[in-house]
C-alpha cells in the first residue's frame, strides 16, 4: 500500500508547524509529542480542519491538498475522533451515529452495526448524549467515526479528557479496534502509555517538527530518542503466550529470543500480546545471579551506552536474540562493572506489563 | 367591545409584524451567521450600524426613511422607474420601515445564539460528510434554535410596538397605515379614553403574553438550570 505523503508548511504567531512525511497506510501511527508539539495541529491539517498555507497532501493516490487542489473536509473520506467526544445534543445516540452515514454513499447498514457492536453500544441508542457517561459518549463519538466507513480514521487524544477508571474503560475497545479494523488510523497522544500500548509507528514531534519516527519497536528502543520520555522510557517487544504454570499464577511469554514469566491474566495460550519492559525495570549483572528473587534472567550482549535525561544515569541497550531491551543504571555502576559496547552480560527483569 | 376600526387595526398590525418578521428571518439569518462567524475587520462596523435602531429615536430612522424612500430619495426614483410609485403612506412602506426599526431584535440574539454553538459542532459535522450549507440547517439551526424563537418573538413584539416610525413614514391612513398604536394615538387625540382603555388593554396583555411566553421558553429558565 502506497505511503500516505504528507508535507505542511504553516506559520502562525507563536508557532510554526513544518512537517515532511510519509504515513504507513496501514496500522497504528502515533502522532507523540508533549503539549504545543504541533501533533494536534498535524492532525487537523491532515482531515483539512486546519489549512496550511503550503502542504500537500496525498492519501491513497487522491489528491487533497497542494498547490492547486484543496479537498474540503466533507469531502475527504476520513472518520474523525475528538478529544471531547463532541456528540450533537439535539440528537439521540442513534441519530448521532446516523448523522454520517446518511450522508455517505458507500456506507451500508454494516458499517454502523459493527461499529456498534466493536464499541459496545447497542443498549444505549436511544438515549440522549447528556444521559451519558464520559466513558460512554467517547465510545459512541468513536463508532460514530467508523460508521462512515472511513478510509482513515484521525484520533485526536480519544482518551485524554477521560479519568484513569473511563481510560481503562475504553482502552480495551480501542486495542479491538487496533486488532480489527483494517484501515490507518493516526492516533495523537502524550501518554507514553497509550502509545506503547496502541501504536505500530511512532512520529515523536517537537516545537512543531518531526524529531523521529519508525516502527514501535526500533523508535522506543534508540537510546538517542530526541524526546524526553522519563519513568517511561522502555521497549515494546511482540510476544506469544506460551505455557500457563497454575500452581503460581504465571504465565509465560514467548518474544523472538527469548521468553518472561509474568502474572497469568488468563489469556490462552497461543493469544498474541505486547510486552512493554521499562527501562528503569531492567538491571544489569556481569556473572549470573543465580538465587535472585528476581526470575527472569537472560543473558544479553550490549549494544550501546548513552546518556539519559538525567546526569545520574546511564541507558543501555542491550540485545537479546532479535529483540532489543533499555536497561537504566546509574552513571556509577555503569563504571564500577566497566561494562562497554559488545560485552555479554546478564539481564534482569523485575517486571512487564503485558498487553493484548 | 372594539369598534369596527380598532379591530381593522388590529389585524392591520398583526399582518405588518408577521409579515415584517418572516422577512427579518430571510435577511437577519444570514446575516447574523456572518456577523458571528466573519472574522473580517468590517463586521464591527456593520455591527454597529445594525444596532443603530435601538438608540436612534424613531423619528429619526422615519425622517430618514421619508427621504430616501420617496419621490426625491434614490430608492423612492428607482422605485418609481420600475412603476411601483413610492413606498411611504403605503403597506409595504411600512414593512421596510419595520424590517429596519426591528432588525437588532432578530440579528442579536441569532447572533448570540451561533457564536454559542462554537466551532467544535461545525467541525464535527465535516468530519461526518455534510457540506457547510447542509451543516448550517442540521447542525448550527437545531443547535440555536431557543435564539430563533427569541428573535421571532422579540422582532414580532417589536413591530407591534412601533409608533414613531409608523407615523413618520406610513402616516395615519385606516386600513393602510392605521396600526393599534396610531389608533391609541388617535382615541386619546379625540378624548375618546373608554376607547383608548379597551384598545390599550389589548396590547397590555399581549405584551404581556409574549414576554410571559419568552421567559417560559428560554433555556436558561428551565427548571433546576
Amino acid at each position: 500500500m502506497t505511503p500516505i505523503e504528507v508535507r505542511f508548511k504553516l506559520d502562525w504567531p507563536g508557532f510554526a508547524l513544518d512537517v515532511d512525511l510519509s504515513l504507513p497506510a496501514s496500522g497504528v501511527t502515533a502522532l507523540f509529542g508533549h503539549s504545543g508539539s504541533g501533533k494536534t495541529t498535524l492532525l487537523r491539517c491532515i482531515a483539512g480542519l486546519e489549512r496550511a498555507g503550503r502542504g500537500r497532501l496525498v492519501f491513497r493516490g487522491q489528491t487533497w491538498q497542494d498547490e492547486k487542489t484543496w479537498l474540503p473536509t466533507h469531502r475527504r473520506p476520513l472518520g474523525y475522533v475528538f478529544q471531547e467526544a463532541s456528540l450533537f445534543p439535539h440528537l439521540s445516540v442513534l441519530g448521532n451515529l446516523n448523522f454520517g452515514r446518511k450522508r455517505t454513499s458507500t456506507a451500508g447498514r454494516i458499517a454502523l452495526d459493527q461499529a456498534v457492536e466493536l464499541l459496545g453500544i447497542g443498549h444505549l441508542l436511544e438515549r440522549k448524549p447528556d444521559s451519558l457517561s464520559g466513558g460512554e459518549r467517547q465510545r459512541v463519538g468513536i463508532a460514530r467515526a467508523l460508521a462512515v466507513s472511513p478510509e482513515i480514521l484521525l484520533m485526536d487524544e480519544p482518551l485524554a479528557a477521560l479519568d484513569l477508571k473511563r481510560k481503562r474503560e475504553i482502552l480495551p475497545y480501542l486495542e479491538r479496534l487496533h486488532d480489527e479494523l483494517d484501515i490507518p488510523v493516526i492516533y495523537v497522544s502524550h501518554a507514553p502509555d497509550e502509545v506503547a500500548r496502541l501504536a505500530d509507528h511512532i512520529v515523536a514531534m517537537e516545537g512543531g517538527r518531526v524529531v523521529a519516527h519508525g516502527p514501535i519497536g526500533e523508535t522506543l528502543a534508540r537510546v538517542d530518542l530526541p524526546i524526553r520520555l522519563g519513568e517511561d522510557a522502555g521497549v515494546v517487544l511482540d510476544a506469544t503466550i506460551s505455557a500457563i504454570d497454575p500452581t503460581w499464577n504465571l504465565a509465560r511469554v514467548d518474544f523472538a529470543g527469548g521468553s518472561l514469566w509474568t502474572r497469568d491474566r488468563e489469556l490462552p495460550i497461543g493469544k498474541k500480546v505486547r510486552v512493554r519492559v521499562l527501562a528503569r525495570d531492567v538491571s544489569l549483572a556481569l556473572d549470573d545471579p543465580g538465587r535472585s528473587s528476581i526470575q527472569n534472567v537472560h543473558p544479553a550482549i550490549i549494544e550501546t551506552i548513552a546518556p539519559d535525561d538525567h546526569p545520574a544515569n546511564h541507558l543501555v541497550r542491550v540485545r537479546l536474540g532479535d529483540s532489543r531491551l533499555l536497561a537504566r543504571l546509574t552513571r556509577r555502576s555503569a563504571d564500577q562493572l566497566g561494562i562497554a559496547a559488545g560485552q555479554p552480560v546478564y539481564i534482569q527483569i523485575k517486571s512487564v506489563a503485558l498487553m493484548e | 367591545m372594539l369598534t369596527d376600526s380598532d379591530l381593522q387595526a388590529l389585524g392591520l398590525t398583526v399582518r405588518l409584524a408577521a409579515t415584517t418578521t418572516t422577512i427579518l428571518f430571510m435577511l437577519g439569518t444570514p446575516l447574523a451567521w456572518w456577523l458571528a462567524r466573519s472574522r473580517a475587520w468590517w463586521k464591527q462596523p456593520i455591527g454597529a450600524v445594525v444596532a443603530l435602531p435601538l438608540v436612534l429615536p424613531p423619528s429619526v430612522i422615519g425622517f430618514y426613511l421619508l427621504i430616501t424612500l420617496g419621490p426625491n430619495g434614490p430608492v423612492g426614483q428607482f422605485t418609481q422607474s420600475i412603476g411601483l410609485g413610492t413606498l411611504p403612506f403605503t403597506f409595504w412602506g411600512l414593512v421596510v420601515a419595520s424590517v429596519f426599526y426591528s432588525l437588532p431584535f432578530m440579528v442579536q440574539p441569532l447572533q448570540t445564539a451561533f457564536e454559542a454553538v462554537g466551532d467544535r459542532p461545525l467541525e464535527v459535522a465535516a468530519t461526518l460528510r455534510a457540506s457547510p450549507l447542509d451543516t448550517f440547517f442540521s447542525v448550527a439551526v437545531p443547535l440555536a434554535l431557543p435564539g430563533f424563537i427569541t428573535a421571532g418573538i422579540l422582532s414580532f413584539a417589536h413591530t407591534v410596538g412601533e409608533f414613531g416610525v409608523v407615523l413618520m413614514i406610513g402616516g395615519n391612513i385606516p386600513g393602510v397605515s392605521r396600526v393599534a398604536s396610531v389608533q391609541i394615538y388617535d382615541h386619546v387625540e379625540a378624548l375618546e379614553y373608554a376607547d383608548a382603555h379597551r384598545l390599550a388593554a389589548v396590547m397590555l396583555i399581549f405584551s404581556f403574553l409574549v414576554l410571559l411566553a419568552m421567559y417560559v421558553w428560554r433555556p436558561g429558565a428551565r427548571k433546576g438550570a
